[in-house]
């Protein structure tokens, strides 16, 4: 492996070029062509990220992969990236997810095909910059510019309130980035002058400024993942959203919010972290509870699924505040995982509305007897959902739950009322949709999933399963960068 | 008595200017109606030409003339030079849209080059009056400009409102200055300093003259609470002179700010800070607040000025070169949002029809996707968003703002931009998720093509490649003080 070959910037700037390449091909008479090209971007965007994989050290909690090059000397900022074992497998979940995204709006999307297309391949460019970006401005400037294509994706493809939800999706995320823009500031001068996530990382700082950029962190963070109770954008955005921007809501940008905690609030403000942590389970508790019963009560399936991430985004955040190795490793196996459950999820969820027009579960009912192959996918991803043993979201939540059980054991009785709420809301919504008599005309005229839908459903299933039966591969490139960051955290700044 | 005549080098480009106005007015007097190309050349090149004189005179050394009235030093070149450009995309962009409106005169060049000779002389001002001349040569030749369509209602009661409260401005100025004068018994602002310094000139008598002096600054800058010009006058002037007026002059006004109250009272920043920090909340509130509830477009972007303004006089506020030179960069990179978003403003327009709503920017996306997306790039850029020049800006000016210590001060500034980032989301809202109401297509001449295009390109690459333009504004600002 040679270090001088800059794969991390192909990994961020190919989709993007591909994107670019995508919006050139114009109007809907060449959207075929865009098609193809998007595929073909995408593909290639995942073979390049397999590297990262197979190269990777995980015997080092050092940053890998890293280039480093003056951006602009004015403010000292640098196109500094890497990544270690935190960022790389989300950035391979990213890479994964985008060819899905494409193969998923194939036929579906007629209109304005090149802009949808591209506009997602440079938003998965985008999104491998923030999580490879070890330069606070990079990272900003990536973060934000995530922003565009996903406001643009709910507004132009989205539901009947998508203007709405857009402006409500875009909005909210820029209040909790503003604020941590200025976190940024402060301690590029706090620092002497230097815009470095790594020298951030050393930097003493007293409690009181320690509490006021984690806060400032919290507010972008918490925003994005999202924490109860800044969480009531997700819905609206869900709902309005085409599948394919769902599916990339809910499977990358609300990772964005979990990495985030990991590379920043934690490390650079351990001390407040300390201070806040029983703050934050408490916050975490109440998604994980509350929101498994708002989710209960949803009539619309693409809303009780987002409800539902939010719950499952819950485990992240408890996870990330337990402060122990069960609890944060817990924590970003759920965060891929839900990655895989939750884009399935919408998957699923967008072949019904697709044929039907409808998310009303209600509209529904014995959609088995029409699409059985369906109706086995859906089952399997449900039960992931629900954190059934042999899954991957039984995994995380089952390496949470360890994790706070040494804390307290209220926590962990609180965390595990997951596996009763989440169980009652997905199943009970599965039997409604799936079993049952036919209750709506329409249903009795449903075909079942074609090949394209199958291979998209096919594949997600592998992933779920393979992670759920052996998480090895998986934990054993994080383990030693999340020792690291405990030790890190472990160890006062003031 | 000897007679020793000045030396005229260092102002070459003002006299050069000067004759080639006279130049304008008297070629299309000469001229037939036909050949009312001729003018808007001679503009250009006039324009080309004072460039290049200002090129031959660039020196890091810093030159007086006349008595002490009159400086160049780099940083007036490196301003004289943006105005240059700016007048000439301005006169580019806004050439169909008169000529379709029978303003293509004379009257039209030769007031644009007045004013531009005002700014010129603004710039390069070393003595209060000085500074006052080119100050009242751009004004008055900016109240001619917006009732240069005397038979429309709307275009001349803005321009009696402009008249009338920039005329109660400038009294502002010279009371101001008055005082200070008295105070200090000097005109000359390097004088001016020194004097300020040695502490022999009464304290409460020059505070106050600096109250006047900075209430007719604001006007100037449109800064609340003086701001209540600029919707009316925006909205009623025609969209090239708004074009105009909302560009070049807020350089001059920049060069304006750091002449009077960084060159010639520095020594009372204690006294300007905290006033600076009053007139920047204000109209950082006012300008975003305001915004959202109107629907015609040039008064949405009058707002959006004022707030741009108030974020503006953030950079002063840290009193240091990193402050001034991040306050310049953001001028420059306001200068380049204005003009590419009024351009397409008038790009809209056709003979008859007056783009004037926020609503005419509807569908835009399905009439000219590319159009629709420079606009994009611009609406972004002036919400801040990365990549975009509008955030390095922004992130320069907030950087110094808390280099200063005004930590609460950044922040309600990021929060007041957040109210801000609603307006400018809307139009995209209406360009690409609203469907058109006429599929009349967007036809521009070759010359605005390219310029918008390398105009929409320039705020995303100068965003994504900021060195070049973040080190001119500090060598500019360094080499000056």
């Amino acid at each position: 492996m040679s270090f001088e070959f800059p794969l991390l910037s192909l990994i961020i700037w190919l989709p993007i070029v591909f994107g670019i390449a995508v919006f050139a091909t114009g109007n809907d008479r060449n959207a075929q062509l865009a098609r193809w090209i998007s595929l073909a971007g995408s593909v290639l965007g995942l073979l390049v990220a397999i590297p990262l994989y197979t190269s990777f050290d995980s015997a080092t909690s050092a940053m890998q992969f890293v280039e480093n090059h003056v951006w602009f000397e004015r403010f000292n900022v640098n196109y500094h990236i890497g990544v270690d074992g935190i960022s790389m497998p989300l950035i391979l979940l990213n890479c994964f997810i985008t060819p899905l995204v494409v193969i998923a709006g194939w036929e579906v999307i007629k209109e304005r095909v090149s802009q949808y297309m591209g506009a997602f391949l440079v938003m998965s460019g985008i999104i491998n910059g923030v999580f490879a970006a070890l330069d606070a401005v990079l990272f900003y400037a990536f973060w934000e510019a995530s922003l565009i294509p996903m406001f643009l994706i709910i507004g132009m493809w989205g539901g009947p309130n998508r203007v709405y939800a857009a402006i409500k999706f875009f909005l909210y995320t820029l209040l909790g980035s503003l604020l941590m823009l200025i976190a940024f500031i402060y301690l590029y001068q706090s620092s002497g002058g230097s815009f470095s996530i790594q020298d951030y990382h050393r930097l003493t700082i007293p409690l009181t400024p320690q509490i006021l950029i984690f806060i400032a962190f919290l507010l972008a963070f918490a925003v994005k993942v999202p924490m109860w109770p800044v969480h009531t954008w997700l819905p609206d955005a869900h709902v309005e959203a085409p599948t394919g921007g769902s599916v990339v809501l809910a499977a990358i940008l609300l990772k964005l919010g979990g990495y985030g905690f990991l590379r920043f609030s934690l490390p650079i403000a351990p001390d407040a972290s300390h201070y806040l942590a029983n703050t934050m389970v408490v916050l975490s508790l109440i998604a994980v509870v509350y929101i498994g019963l708002i989710a209960l009560m949803q009539a619309d399936m693409k809303k009780l699924i987002a409800y539902s991430s939010v719950a499952h985004m819950g485990f992240v955040t408890l996870g990330f505040f337990l402060l122990n190795a069960y609890g944060i490793e817990g924590a970003m196996v759920q965060m891929i995982s839900h990655g895989f459950i939750s884009g399935a999820m919408f998957l699923c969820v967008g072949v019904l509305y697709d044929r039907l027009h409808s998310r009303q579960i209600a509209d529904y009912g014995g959609v088995v007897n029409k699409m059985p192959a369906f109706a086995a996918f859906f089952m399997l991803f449900a039960m992931a959902n629900a954190g059934l043993p042999g899954t991957s979201g039984f995994v995380g939540e089952f390496m949470v739950i360890m994790g706070s059980i040494k804390v307290n054991f209220w926590y962990a009785f609180l965390a595990a009322t997951t596996l009763i709420f989440g169980a009652a809301y997905t199943l009970w919504m599965y039997k409604r949709v799936i079993f049952g008599a036919v209750a709506n005309p329409a249903v009795g005229g449903l075909e079942d999933i074609s090949k394209r839908e199958f291979a998209l459903l096919a594949i997600l299933a592998i992933s779920v399963l393979w992670i759920g039966v052996y998480p090895y591969p998986l934990t054993e490139v994080m383990h030693t960068t999340v020792d690291h960051l405990l030790i890190h955290v472990s160890n006062s700044k003031l | 008595m000897n007679f020793i005549p000045p030396d005229f080098a260092p102002a070459s480009s003002e006299i050069f200017m000067l004759i080639m106005v006279c130049i304008v007015m008297l070629a299309d007097l000469t001229a037939g109606e036909n050949k009312r190309y001729l003018a808007y050349l001679l503009t250009q090149i006039t324009l080309l030409g004072c460039a290049f004189l200002t090129f031959l005179s660039f020196s890091t050394a810093t030159h007086q003339t006349f008595s002490g009235m009159f400086v160049d030093d780099t940083m007036a070149d490196i301003l004289k030079m943006m105005v240059y450009g700016t007048v000439s995309a301005v006169l580019i962009y806004s050439h169909a849209y008169i000529s379709d409106r029978g303003m293509l005169r004379g009257e039209f060049f030769s007031l644009i080059l007045f004013a531009t000779l005002g700014m010129m002389v603004m710039i390069s001002a070393s003595h209060f009056l000085t500074l006052y001349i080119g100050l009242e040569l751009l004004s008055l030749s900016l109240y001619a400009l917006i009732a240069l369509r005397r038979d429309s209602v709307i275009a001349t009661e803005a321009a009696m409102k402009f008249f009338v409260l920039g005329a109660l401005a400038s009294g502002f100025l010279l009371y101001g200055m008055s005082m200070v004068y008295g105070a200090t018994g000097t005109l000359h602002i390097s004088q001016l300093a020194q004097i300020i310094q040695s502490e022999a000139s009464s304290k409460e008598v020059l505070v106050v003259g600096l109250v006047f002096i900075v209430a007719g600054i604001s006007f100037k800058l449109s800064a609340a609470p003086f701001h209540m010009w600029a919707p009316d006058v925006y909205q009623g002037a025609p969209t090239a002179v708004t074009l105009f007026l909302g560009s070049a002059p807020k350089l001059a006004a920049f060069g304006f700010v750091m002449r009077l109250l960084v060159e010639g009272m520095g020594e009372m920043v204690a006294d300007w800070q905290g006033m600076l920090v009053i007139l920047a909340v204000m109209s950082m509130a006012i300008g975003n607040i305001a915004a959202i509830a109107q629907t015609n477009i040039k008064r949405m972007l009058a707002y959006s000025t004022i707030s741009h303004m108030g974020f503006l006089l953030l950079g002063f506020i840290s009193a240091d070169s990193n402050g001034y030179s991040s306050a310049l960069f953001y001028v420059i990179a306001y200068i380049l949002m204005t003009l590419g978003t009024f351009a397409m403003i008038m790009l809209l327009c056709r003979s008859g029809f007056e783009a004037e709503n926020i609503v005419d920017f509807k569908g835009l996306s399905k009439r000219n996707s590319w159009y629709a997306f420079i606009t994009l790039l611009l609406m972004f850029s002036l919400a801040g968003i990365p990549p975009m020049i509008g955030f390095y800006a922004k992130l320069a000016v907030l950087q110094a703002v808390v280099n200063a210590g005004y930590v609460w001060l950044a922040v309600a500034a990021v929060l007041l931009s957040l109210i801000g980032a609603f307006y400018y989301l809307r139009i995209i809202k209406l360009m690409y998720f609203d469907e058109p109401d006429t599929n009349e297509p967007i036809l521009p001449n070759s010359d605005v093509k390219i310029l918008l295009s390398a105009n929409g390109f320039a705020v995303l690459a100068l965003g994504i490649f900021p060195q070049a333009l973040m080190g001119l504004s500090l060598y500019a600002i360094q080499n000056s003080m």
